[in-house]
């Protein structure tokens, strides 16, 4: 059934709302990859199965939802209308669930989340303390529609702003508004959208492209995965926008092979825009055409660099080129191309429905709107949070997030990705927006924000990123290959202790020609992970190199395991997890360790409920 | 399992012998085979006039492929930064132990191919592994061995 035109669009919306009694209980469960880590599907089944053997199809109803973000105490069910939150629900949770909460009413205190700074515990979602100062604008809707059914999006007034921009607004009209509200894009540099659109729409070269890139390869990032999986109709719409306003008619999504669920729910969201005529030849009759494509990609990090995107659709191994000429001007398959990231697109729909006067009013003065960040690491609430721009690190880690778990000290934040850098706990007031994070050496990225705590070090963490960064250089241009594996050389020989005098000087200098040399953004960032880290924790570097000594207790070289004797009682629970038998002792008594046998691996430490295994 | 050639050339006729869908041929045959037999790369280079060491560039420059077989049970640790905070090294070292092989090796028995991934994309719940697409959340040193049990028993 194809909608016929824009008053079409909204005669289906009041009947999928007609048919939806708002008062009507409705479970939703979180489908995200996330809660399938819990094992949600076993609670979805379930949920039906429960729904069935009480007979209540008729009284109450289920919905398989989108991530909502708080990942880390999944499974997530909410009951609606009144929104009641619990967290790390279990199977065997269900039927009292559907007993108690849906026919009478009562709250299941033990399935509710406990703030583990205050112990207070919220009822209802919008009380929960990782939710309520999130401003979620672009990532609210995704706890409220089954991914899979275009009604739920229309429910909420999806393509409605497809409809203002195809019968209100010419494709000029469009760019102008995405210009007034200052939209930059979400997947690193930052650059303006409007200005990209409109440089694609000036190359009157006939065949136009727009790429929609969920290749998210930073490392600690999600939230392209998040909005692909649990709202894919708002990036089509989107994307069918950008389409429209710069003149193509054939669009890609290229995204990760490693979002299984992602591809899947896309895949599907496409077929049912097809079917209502929302996408396809013909738009709601408006004359416009625009078809999308799926675009599996294959697992290569430098595939998120827009012209190395574009050659690896096109079947190619040419890595990236040089720029100028722009993908605006010569694109895939030397056509002019439109590149813009998942949220961005994301956030277009808004800005055209509710106006850019509107959207520039949230965010600081260059970064306006929020942005999505996935706040993981070391930190009690860990999981999706969208924050107007602007707001500072402190509020972000420690009002949302909660704090560092086991009362230990906050260390760093590492924002960007691996071209990003890690900032010192001295800096954590500082207002999160693209230029504050390019002023203290780090970068806004992608949004991966990873909490590290004292027990991080930050040697490694450098070494870690140049491992990655090692592996993934395409190995086109010699600074970047060589340098990269140079840097991870010498950081290698610090963490084991073969450290020298002079290695921090030469990382610098290495770092710096890296930074200056290379030829696309994987190289020209690969430094920062070094720098700043040499920046603001040079000491531990100098522990490393002279003391041969890891403060943080990570380098396995240059660290032993030991009991504390006057916390160790005896329990015996770390034997034997030992998997080299190192630790003995008699019940109840003084248990020793064995230097020898040890292997470091941390069993024990894990184990010990008294904090008796000493790192050094 | 027997490589058919024309099973490899009817996946390489989904995309009508066209050059740009190399990508996608290739995950095509990896979906069947689990990895990328020798004779398929040379039927693709022959369908599609692509000289094979192209096609052995491409093979070998996303993580996806493998040309060696796999194993019957694929292991995906992740190794994502927010991960490796956590102590993810520390669990594929366990899981190399327990196996006695090395991240990107197959066990002898062919029961296990050990593997490591840049991110998979659910940070909040790390250390993440992924075993035959079921995902673990927060494991742990000690959760390796009953992963490993669970698999072991499970006839794929």
């Amino acid at each position: 059934m194809r909608i016929a035109d824009e008053s079409g669009l909204k005669e289906l919306k009041n009947s999928v709302l007609q048919e939806r009694d708002s008062l009507r209980p409705c479970i939703t469960i979180c489908g995200g990859t996330g809660c399938h880590g819990y094992a949600c599907e076993k609670v979805i089944a379930a949920v039906e199965n429960e729904i069935e053997r009480q007979n209540l199809k008729d009284k109450v109803s289920m919905r398989v939802t989108g991530c909502h973000g708080f990942c880390e105490r999944g499974p997530i069910v909410v009951i609606y209308p009144e929104k009641v939150f619990y967290q790390r629900v279990a199977v065997d949770d269900v039927p009292e669930i559907i007993s108690q909460t849906i026919i009478n009413s009562k709250i299941i205190e033990r399935l509710l989340y406990t703030d583990p700074n205050t112990g207070v515990k919220p009822v209802h979602e919008d009380d929960v303390p990782f939710y309520n100062r999130q401003k979620r604008i672009i990532f609210g809707n995704n706890g409220k529609i089954e991914p899979t059914n275009i009604s739920d999006y229309i429910a909420l007034d999806g393509y409605g702003a497809l409809c203002k921009a195809l019968f209100h607004m010419t494709p000029d009209q469009i760019i102008e508004e995405v210009n007034k509200s200052k939209l930059r894009g979400r997947g690193g540099a930052g650059f303006s959208t409007s200005k990209k659109w409109a440089i694609t729409r000036a190359s009157k070269k006939g065949m136009k492209f727009i790429i929609c890139n969920c290749d998210e390869g930073d490392p600690g990032a999600y939230m392209d995965r998040s909005l692909m999986e649990g709202n894919p109709h708002l990036v089509l719409e989107g994307m069918i926008i950008g389409a429209y306003a710069i003149g193509a008619h054939e669009g890609y999504i290229y995204i990760r092979n490693e979002y299984p669920l992602a591809v899947r729910n896309v895949g599907i969201a496409i077929k049912q825009a097809e079917e209502l005529g929302l996408l396809g030849k013909n738009i709601l009759n408006s004359g416009f055409n625009f078809t999308i494509t799926v675009h599996k990609a294959a697992g290569a990090f430098v595939c998120g660099e827009e012209t190395a995107l574009i050659s690896s659709i096109e079947g190619k191994l040419d890595g990236p080129r040089p720029r100028p000429p722009f993908p605006a001007q010569k694109g895939l398959w030397g056509k002019p191309t439109n590149i813009n990231n998942v949220e961005t697109l994301a956030n277009v729909p808004l800005i055209i429905e509710r106006g850019a006067d509107w959207y520039s009013k949230i965010g600081t003065e260059k970064s306006k709107g929020t942005k999505i960040f996935s706040l993981v690491g070391k930190v009690n609430n860990t999981g999706l949070v969208e924050v107007p721009m602007g707001m500072t690190l402190r509020e972000v880690v420690f009002d949302i997030g909660g704090g560092i778990p086991k009362g230990k000290n906050f260390k760093a934040v590492q924002t960007g990705g691996p071209s990003g850098g890690c900032i010192p706990e001295s800096l954590i007031d500082l207002p999160v927006d693209f230029e504050r994070l390019t002023e203290v050496g780090s970068m806004m990225g992608s949004g991966g924000m990873i909490v590290m705590d004292e027990n991080t070090c930050m040697v490694d963490v450098a070494k870690y990123f140049l491992g990655f960064l090692d592996d993934e250089s395409c190995g086109k241009c010699v600074p970047c290959r060589e340098g990269i594996e140079k840097m991870r050389e010498i950081l290698t020989n610090i963490c084991k202790g073969e450290g020298e005098e002079g290695d921090i000087e030469l990382l610098e200098e290495i770092a710096l020609t890296v930074k200056e040399t290379s030829l696309c953004g994987l190289g020209q960032t690969a430094s920062n992970p070094v720098l700043t880290t040499i920046k603001y924790f040079r000491d531990e570097y100098e522990e490393h190199i002279r003391n041969k000594r890891c403060p943080a207790g990570v380098c396995l070289d240059l660290i032993s395991y030991s009991i504390d004797a006057e916390k160790c009682n005896g329990c015996g629970a770390c034997v034997r997890p030992c998997p080299t038998q190192a630790i003995t002792g008699e019940k109840k008594k003084l248990h020793s360790l064995d230097q020898e046998k040890c292997i470091k691996c941390g069993a024990c430490f894990e184990t010990c409920k008294f904090d008796s295994i000493i790192i050094k | 399992m027997a490589v058919e050639i024309q099973k490899v050339k009817s996946f390489i006729a989904r995309y009508k012998n066209e050059k740009k869908a190399l990508i996608s041929i290739l995950q095509d045959i990896q979906a069947e085979y689990n990895y990328l037999p020798q004779e398929t790369l040379r039927a693709v280079a022959e369908c599609l006039n692509i000289p094979l060491i192209d096609i052995i560039g491409v093979a070998t420059f996303y993580r996806t492929f493998s040309l060696k077989p796999r194993g019957k049970h694929l292991i995906t640790v992740c190794s994502g930064t927010a991960c490796h905070v956590r102590g993810g090294l520390k669990i594929l070292n366990e899981f190399e132990k327990k196996l006695n092989i090395k991240a990107g090796e197959t066990t002898k028995d062919r029961q296990f191919t050990l593997e490591t991934v840049a991110c998979l994309g659910c940070c909040a719940i790390g250390p993440v592994v992924v075993a035959d697409n079921n995902y673990h959340a927060q494991t742990s040193i000690r959760a390796v061995d009953s992963i490993l049990k669970k698999y072991r028993k499970r006839k794929k």
